[in-house]
């Protein structure tokens, strides 16, 4: 029987019961939330499950929502199962103040340099990457540059003012 | 059929086969010719710029085209592109200059040996162009210092041969003392060359 949106939806409520909220299908793709204590938990069952067996992780980001007092910081995993060619989206929320959330370089390789980055842009302090340093901005960049409190541009320049360039 | 706009209608023949530079002023006699040394080796050095390309993004697809034949940037004596940074004395940066990249353009310069000059090719590489964002060099004036700048969002081959011929300029009046003087020093040390 192939593996549906329904099936996933109901392994992990068998499992995790009201840990798991905000359900979504937004375009036909699974879409859930957690406590961050609980990713590595929710994503080791999703991993070994027989009958889910996401063993592929296609992205790992960030998203940044000042709005949401307690809960800036979204980490969103993408899943892939690769043989049954179906995919989910799983959040966690973190507060700013304090963004740690375990690493799942443990469970999926391919997370070590997605942290990283995530780590580079967005500050998300990944507790137990073997490796957690700036990937593709300088080394001595002293901001996490996709922040919404920083603005795109560079605030060091002093030639292009709000007059001319409209900054 | 003839094409909707030509070029050279009225062709200009050659007067020479080939085209020689004017040597430099000075006094001349029987068996001997009198100029002042920096005109001569102003004169060599001008013919003959080895241009190094940084080229890291379309303003170095626009470099290629002035390097071919239509352009042809040998006419002026830079026949040789070297990809070596010790054998060359203009370094030609053309392009985008990630902060990231910022080390290695400054080390391709300090690689390259006195007398040398900067060439910055297009808006990127003078100021930042329209990458006015927190991962882009606003300009490579930051790191080395520049001798000729050419705007242009990529310039024209033609704006680059310009901007060569300017370099010409600079290379052919320069003064042999210029590098050993206080001046350029200074100039140096804003840079935290030396």
């Amino acid at each position: 029987m192939a593996l549906t949106n329904e099936i996933i939806r109901q392994n992990l409520i068998e499992k995790f019961g009201e840990q798991i909220t905000d359900w979504e299908e937004p375009y036909g793709m699974l879409t859930f939330t957690s406590d961050k204590d609980l990713n590595l938990k929710v994503l080791q069952y999703l991993f070994d499950e027989p009958t889910l067996g996401f063993r592929f992780m296609t992205d790992l980001c960030a998203v940044h929502y000042p709005e949401k007092e307690g809960k800036e910081l979204a980490v969103v995993y993408h899943l892939h199962n690769l043989k049954e060619n179906i995919r989910i989206r799983y959040k966690v929320f973190t507060d700013i103040k304090k963004p740690d959330v375990f690493s799942a370089t443990a469970l999926y390789s391919a997370a070590n340099w997605m942290e990283r980055e995530t780590y580079d842009f967005y500050g998300v302090n990944f507790v137990g990457h073997p490796n957690l340093k700036r990937i593709l901005n300088v080394e001595d960049m002293e901001y996490f540059p996709l922040r919404k409190e920083y603005p795109l541009e560079d605030q060091k320049r002093t030639d292009k003012d709000d007059e001319m360039f409209g900054r | 059929m003839a094409r909707p706009v030509q070029y050279n209608i009225n062709d200009k023949p050659l007067e020479k086969p080939y085209s020689l530079v004017s040597g430099p002023d000075g006094f001349e006699g029987q068996g001997f010719f009198a100029a002042k040394l920096s005109d001569v080796v102003g004169l060599a050095r001008k013919n003959s710029i080895w241009p190094l390309p940084f080229a890291t993004s379309c303003c170095g697809i626009e470099f290629m085209a002035l390097m071919a034949s239509h352009y042809d940037l040998a006419r002026f004596g830079s026949e040789r592109v070297s990809f070596t940074p010790r054998q060359c004395d203009l370094l030609m940066v053309m392009g985008t200059i990630a902060k990231k990249m910022a080390p290695v353009v400054k080390q391709v310069y300090l690689q390259m040996a006195e007398p040398r000059w900067v060439l910055a090719m297009g808006a990127c590489a003078s100021s930042g162009g329209i990458f006015d964002t927190y991962s882009v060099l606003q300009g490579i004036d930051q790191i080395i210092p520049v001798d000729v700048y050419v705007p242009g969002c990529p310039p024209r081959p033609e704006a680059v041969i310009d901007g060569f011929l300017r370099i010409q300029d600079l290379v052919g009046d320069e003064d042999l003392r210029r590098r050993n003087s206080p001046r350029y020093k200074e100039l140096m040390e804003t840079y935290g060359i030396q």
